[in-house]
């Protein structure tokens, strides 16, 4: 069944061909507006002439290419100004290229900004009408698709208040519910479900996934674990050029961590008490593998008097989004100190099943019997998980599984 | 189902007759579009606003007022127009603003959809389009005011009133067309649209605005020659039921700018995108 679902995948047509795209930008508004009043005279005369880079300029998109048929998404990832946006202005036509070519086959969707053309001033019933008028549908089309519309929005009680009064995730949501109503057979997605509440973002999901199959789309995030979830392929884009291509979406993604895994660690609280002398960690290049134990020391010097008992240690694994998704604490027994002048933890975790992305370490250490802080320190060992398969999850568990058949 | 192909490159595919008819199919496929931004537009601005309507005739109004003040005052002698004066006035400045506005609309109601334009690939036509049904409803609105002022003062009906309608359309027809011409550049620098009404104002006074054209002189010449003189005159001519004395010119002016508008919708539908370029950039 899997196996017959792929081949006819294989076979479908091409809906987006990319060839050598390119289109260049200037930097300085002036300079800007004169190059247009040239281009607006140069475009009256068909300008065939191969374009160059004129003073002020510089590549906003270079040399991109690539071909995605239905039922393919394509994830395009990208620190902020890597062109991502620009190229998505291309394949929606709103701007023309400097160079190559793009051939779009059926209608395209563009989920880029949620609500245009909405009036504050009117009603939210009114303000689908005009949503649904910019994003091409008939008035028929809106009236007989107005209750789905305000149900999938859910915003029943508000529809016939001013659109100006609406919270910003009420009109994304608004916004949404219109644009979920198109059948594109080309979708371009922009970052744009970050805004609504959580409930609204598992639905936008889920109403991507149902078109998912018939539809090609290109989405653009910052959200890996989104990527890893819908997209089957991906770029990676860096100054406008395509720096990792390919179907190994696990491997784009942790191209685009290691450029930001240089992060500084940082001392958030420190009573004096200690001092943090060093630490190891004993993976290579901070990578580690589904499955592979992580062992890290801690030293410190005991400034001397400060403390009786050995202290706990609370390493936390967070994300990064910093979000916290796992913890490992030191024993609760108290040992004492005496004159111990220098104090070493070795800890290993076991077995780690981090999915596919960069994790950082914050630690803090505290009084084992009053529990009160004695040192942070935020970010101070990072690593990045990798590996050929991407969990939806951020962490998975270990587990025994037994399966019986009778 | 052979599904619609769409190819963006840098070469513009710059046939006339084939960026014409492009251009002219989306203004017929795009006219729900066009209505529904006229009828938003028409909406927010009553909604918010107490003297809604009324402000539509405030400025011709008080225009004409000055004049008809000037006039009756004896402060400056003007030739006899050979209608009352307060409806000459009247009629002269607001067709006069009809036109204006005319010029002002396509850049307008462009930069208005500024923030939709640099986002979604819909049928730009359609805003030039749905500006031409804001002014025409504006309009209406005002004519009606003229026809009461016929009547108050004492002109009565004519049969070639009920050819006015039809002068307002050559007149907006009129201003379009330069208005299209002047969007692109007026996108990109702020200047146009200040020159647009900067120059305007001087337009007015070699126009048959608030008084007729001398028997003689530098300015005769220059207001039978000025191309707004036939569009004001032959539409004030029709209302107020006298002999159409620009014809000729009015009917080649018209004629001459039926491939004008076509050159002009062309050019615009070339330049939205290196508009929107530098609008984004």
């Amino acid at each position: 069944m899997k196996n017959n679902e792929h081949n006819i995948q294989s076979d479908r047509e091409v809906l987006v061909k990319v060839e050598n795209l390119s289109k260049k930008f200037c930097k300085d508004l002036k300079t800007s507006l004169w190059y247009g009043v040239k281009d607006l005279v140069s475009g009256v005369r068909g300008n065939k002439h191969e374009r160059e880079l004129r003073p002020k300029e510089f590549w906003a998109v270079k040399d991109v290419s690539f071909e995605l048929r239905r039922g393919e998404c394509l994830g395009l990832i990208g620190h902020n100004g890597a062109g991502k946006s620009t190229l998505l202005k291309i394949l929606n036509g709103l701007i023309n290229p400097d160079a190559g070519k793009v051939t779009i086959k059926g209608r395209v969707g563009a989920l880029i900004e949620l609500g245009a053309g909405f009036n504050p001033i009117l009603t939210g019933r009114e303000n689908i009408y005009n949503n649904g008028a910019v994003l091409g549908f008939s008035r028929q089309e809106i009236t007989q698709k107005l209750d789905d519309i305000i149900a999938f929005a859910e915003l029943e009680d508000f529809i016939d208040m001013p659109v100006q009064h609406y919270s910003s995730g009420m009109k994304v949501r608004l916004g949404f519910a219109v644009a979920a109503q198109m059948e594109p057979d080309v979708l371009i997605i922009d970052e744009v479900l970050a805004v609504g509440d959580l409930g609204f973002v598992l639905k936008c999901f889920k109403q991507i996934d149902t078109i998912l199959p018939n539809t090609a789309i290109v989405f653009v995030s910052h959200s890996m674990p989104m990527v890893s979830r819908i997209c089957n392929q991906m770029i990676l884009m860096e100054h406008g050029k395509p720096k990792f291509q390919g179907t190994n979406v696990a491997k784009g993604i942790d191209l685009y961590y290691t450029r930001f895994a240089n992060n500084e660690s940082n001392v958030v609280f420190d009573d004096g008490s200690l001092e943090f002398l060093s630490h190891n960690c004993d993976l290579e290049q901070g990578q580690v593998l589904r499955g592979q134990d992580i062992g890290i020391s801690l030293c410190f010097a005991i400034k001397k008097g400060a403390l009786k008992v050995v202290p706990t240690v609370y390493m936390e694994i967070k994300d990064k989004d910093l979000r916290p998704v796992a913890g490992v604490q030191s024993g609760q027994e108290s040992i004492e100190v005496k004159d111990a002048k220098y104090l070493k933890y070795y800890f290993t975790i076991k077995n780690s099943m981090f999915t596919l992305g960069a994790y950082g370490i914050d630690i803090s250490v505290k009084d084992a019997e009053s529990n009160s802080p004695i040192l942070r320190v935020n970010n101070f060992i990072k690593f990045s998980a990798v590996g050929d398969k991407s969990m939806w999850v951020p962490f998975e568990l270990q587990t025994d599984v037994a399966v019986e058949l009778k | 189902m052979g599904l619609e192909t769409r190819v963006y490159q840098k070469e513009n595919n710059l046939r006339f007759g084939k960026l014409l008819r492009a251009s002219l199919t989306d203004m017929v496929s795009s006219r729900f579009l066009a209505t529904q931004l006229a009828v938003r537009d028409i909406k927010a601005q009553y909604r918010q606003s107490y003297f809604g309507i009324l402000w539509a005739f405030i400025t011709p109004l008080t225009t004409a007022f000055v004049w008809i003040f000037l006039n009756s005052t004896g402060t400056i002698r003007l030739t006899d127009t050979g209608v009352p004066y307060p409806v000459y006035a009247f009629s002269g400045t607001l067709l006069w603003s009809i036109i204006k506005e005319a010029i002002n609309t396509p850049i307008s109601s462009t930069n208005a959809a500024k923030s939709i334009l640099t986002k979604i690939n819909f049928p730009k036509e359609a805003l030039v389009v749905s500006g031409i049904f804001k002014l025409l409803f504006n309009s209406a609105i005002k004519v009606l005011l003229l026809v009461v002022f016929i009547f108050v003062f004492g002109v009565g009906f004519h049969w070639s009133l009920l050819l006015l309608p039809f002068a307002l359309l050559a007149a907006v027809f009129f201003g379009i067309t330069i208005g299209l011409f002047l969007t692109p550049i007026g996108m990109l620098y702020k200047d146009v649209g200040r020159l647009i009404s900067f120059g305007l104002g001087f337009v007015m006074y070699v126009t048959p605005v608030v008084y007729a054209i001398p028997k003689e002189g530098i300015m005769r010449s220059i207001m039978l020659w000025n191309p707004f003189t036939p569009v004001i005159v032959t539409a004030r001519d029709l209302a107020l039921g006298q002999p159409l004395q620009f014809l000729p010119y009015y009917i080649g002016l018209l004629l001459a700018c039926v491939p004008l508008l076509f050159v002009g919708l062309v050019f615009y539908r070339v330049s939205i995108p290196i508009i929107v370029e530098r609008m984004s950039a």
